[in-house]
């Protein structure tokens, strides 16, 4: 298998035409390899998320390249696309994006009901995604009635069900208090650790991304030098985490 | 995704703005209820229209008269043509029979006509009135039974060739001749009055032989020819010589299996040779067309209602696309097709549809069900055999069907403006 899990080369993209034309990216290249922690640090409007749509196939570029696992993404079928969001990559976004309306455990399996998973192995799964992150006993109760540290662990569970390769999380923590963030942190870090799972984070926090093995920095939609990096936080484990999340 | 978990999706999603597709419901509810009944009422009444028919008019018979003279509506008195008119017969025919009657040779030419197998005159008997004992006398029109149409019968049986003499009597004399109800009247003796061409008064003994229910198309009383042979007996008993019979009407027998075109040339035939040929269908086809009229203002009502509702369907599902924008970039997001997208508003438009139409035609049935014995016993007391409203289940099933083909229709459009969003502009929508 290749290391490089992507590789995007000379990336553009801009929004509107002619005058009130935006050119959100002026031509960024980047890898993520397998395993590691990527961060997307940069300032609000500099094109991290929109980068981060590019890297998971969410958009297309106007102009550059991009490889999946060694394979140009302009070859693949739209199939192709729609299996490797649904099956590879898992999401966690600012936003949390839960149905409010369904269960947790419903929209926890929501990824595997798409991939037309039964309803047996979709509630087993779930669950098991669910215990991972010490959210089972909320399981029947409506996406609306957790807070937001629960929510987030949640978003995380629904990124995890299908046992993705990587998985994107943009500003995962923008909309949690700072120790509630912390522990989110350390639940992705654990799963970067433990399973493997390759991490790319968006952030404009500078101590998040001082916690990943990487960072690339944008400003204007381009690419710029790393300025001297922070120390890092001492990390956790999910599990003394969630002890503090429960306590 | 699975189609189940697509149609299981949509069905629950359809529950999670009540209010909103209760209200959608609804407006289907009435167009379906309404299609519901007046199609049960049209089946109910065509249906005992057909049995109607069924039980008069067999279909392998024309009712033969003369053809009305040239022309639609002739101006002033018709010419009098001793090929055509015999005379003496009394003209109080329905509309559209021409005045003047039927010879032998008349009922020969008809015979002649290609298509027609056999032609029985309609013979009334000249009787002044029935009595039973002990009853009043009452008027009685009497026509000899002509064997080409089966009786709906209420009672006992068909008046028969025998050598006893036989009437068979429709229902409402059964009272007024005293008997307490049809079963009680068969076998009884009557009394028929004759008067001869002397102004002389004679009796005919007869037993009832059988007793028809009430119609839209009654077919009156019937004697047997042992009764019609008696009657003109006694009628003749002053004349001297012969009197060449005269009829207002014959019926032809033609091929029952023929098709509306045979028929339709064998009335032109028939109207060459200057005479009108109708089915029983034919006789009662006003009454149909009334029906039929009514029944489709009524539906035209409910396919409008329906319509309304369909854009009721646009408008619910338009809002709930516009709501569900977020999650349908996330579905989208996580790898859901378009198509799968498409199916899933669409298929939620079917099942409001579905709700709609099925608890309608529910309701229709229901109501059907519990109001017509009260019409049987009221409004419709007269018609016995009459079911009101007729519910087919294959006609309920199409009602069904077209509705929620109707309410996909309504789904596209909103559908498809799901199926069309892309996952980054979804989940940036504020
Ligand atoms: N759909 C869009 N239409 C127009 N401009 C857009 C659109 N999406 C993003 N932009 C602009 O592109 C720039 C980069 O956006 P984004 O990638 O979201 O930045 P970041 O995530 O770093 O805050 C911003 O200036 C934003 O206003
Ligand atoms: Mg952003």
């Amino acid at each position: 298998m290749p290391d490089l899990v992507l590789d995007a080369s000379a990336i553009q993209k801009s929004y509107g035409r002619g005058d009130g034309r935006f050119d959100a990216l002026k031509g960024v290249s980047m890898q993520v390899r397998r395993g590691e922690s990527l961060a997307i640090i940069g300032k609000s409007g500099s094109g991290k998320s929109t980068l981060m749509h590019i890297l998971a196939l969410l958009d297309a570029p106007d102009a550059g390249t991009l490889a999946i696992e060694g394979v140009d993404s302009a070859s693949l079928s739209q199939t192709d696309i729609h299996r490797l969001r649904n099956r590879d990559f898992g999401f966690v976004f600012q936003q949390f994006f839960l149905v409010p309306d369904a269960t947790v455990l419903e929209n926890v399996v929501l990824p595997l009901k798409i991939a037309g998973v039964g309803a047996r192995e979709r509630t087993e799964r779930g669950m098991a995604a669910l215990r991972a992150l010490e959210l089972d006993d909320k399981a029947k109760n409506r996406a609306t009635a957790l807070s937001g540290g629960q929510k987030q662990r949640a978003v995380i569970a629904r990124a995890l069900v299908n046992s993705p390769t990587v998985i994107f999380a943009d500003e995962p923590t923008g909309n949690l208090d700072t120790v509630t963030g912390g522990l989110v942190e350390d639940i992705l870090f654990d799963l970067n650790r433990e399973q493997g799972i390759t991490l790319v984070i968006v952030t404009h926090d500078e101590e998040l991304a001082a916690r990943c093995d990487r960072q690339i920095h944008l400003r204007d939609g381009l690419e710029i030098d790393a300025p001297e990096p922070t120390a890092s936080a001492p990390s956790r484990t999910v599990a003394s985490a969630v002890q503090e999340v429960s306590a | 995704m699975k189609t189940r978990d697509v149609i299981a999706s949509a069905v629950q999603n359809t529950f999670r703005s009540k209010l909103r597709t209760s209200l959608t419901v609804i407006a289907i509810f009435i167009g379906a209820f309404t299609l519901t009944m007046t199609s049960a009422i049209g089946a109910g009444v065509s249906s005992f229209i057909d049995s109607q028919v069924g039980a008069i008019g067999a279909p392998g018979v024309l009712a033969v008269t003369p053809a009305p003279a040239d022309g639609p509506v002739a101006d002033g008195p018709a010419v009098y043509d001793p090929e055509r008119a015999t005379g003496g017969a009394s003209i109080d025919g329905p509309p559209g029979m021409a005045a003047g009657g039927m010879n032998e040779a008349d009922l020969e030419r008809i015979a002649e006509v290609e298509g027609i197998t056999g032609v029985s005159p309609m013979v009334s008997m000249p009787v002044d009135y029935i009595a039973a004992a002990g009853s009043q006398q009452y008027e009685l029109p009497i026509d000899l039974a002509s064997g080409a149409f089966i009786p709906d019968l209420a009672a006992g049986a068909a008046v028969d060739d025998r050598a006893e003499r036989q009437v068979q009597l429709p229902a409402d004399y059964v009272e007024a001749l005293g008997y307490t109800d049809a079963e009680a009247a068969i076998g009884q003796p009557v009394t028929l009055g004759v008067t001869d061409a002397v102004g002389e008064h004679h009796e005919v003994g007869a037993v009832i032989a059988g007793v028809t229910n009430p119609g839209l198309l009654s077919l009156g009383a019937e004697g047997n020819q042992a009764l019609a042979d008696a009657v003109q007996e006694a009628q003749q008993s002053g004349i001297t010589g012969d009197v060449a019979p005269v009829y207002l009407a014959t019926n032809a027998t033609i091929d029952p299996a023929s098709t509306p075109e045979q028929i339709a040339a064998i009335k032109v035939d028939l109207l060459e040779a200057g005479f009108q040929g109708q089915t029983t269908a034919d006789q009662i086809g006003a009454f149909k067309t009334v029906i039929d009229v009514v029944t489709g203002i009524l539906n035209a009502f409910a396919v409008i209602a329906l319509l309304a509702a369909g854009f009721g369907i646009v408008n619910t599902l338009l809002m709930s696309v516009q709501e569900r924008t977020r999650e349908i970039g996330l579905m989208k997001a996580m790898g859901m097709r378009s198509g799968k997208v498409f199916g899933l508003f669409s298929m939620e438009a079917v099942f409001i549809g579905f709700l709609g139409s099925a608890i309608g035609a529910g309701v229709a049935i229901l109501t059907g069900l519990i109001a017509a014995p009260l019409l049987a016993e009221g409004l419709f007391a007269e018609l016995p055999g009459l079911e009101i409203v007729r519910f087919e289940p294959l006609s309920v099933a199409v009602i069904i069907a077209v509705v929620m083909a109707i309410a996909f229709l309504a789904g596209t459009l909103p559908a498809r403006r799901a199926a069309r969003q892309h996952p980054i502009e979804a989940l940036r929508y504020e």
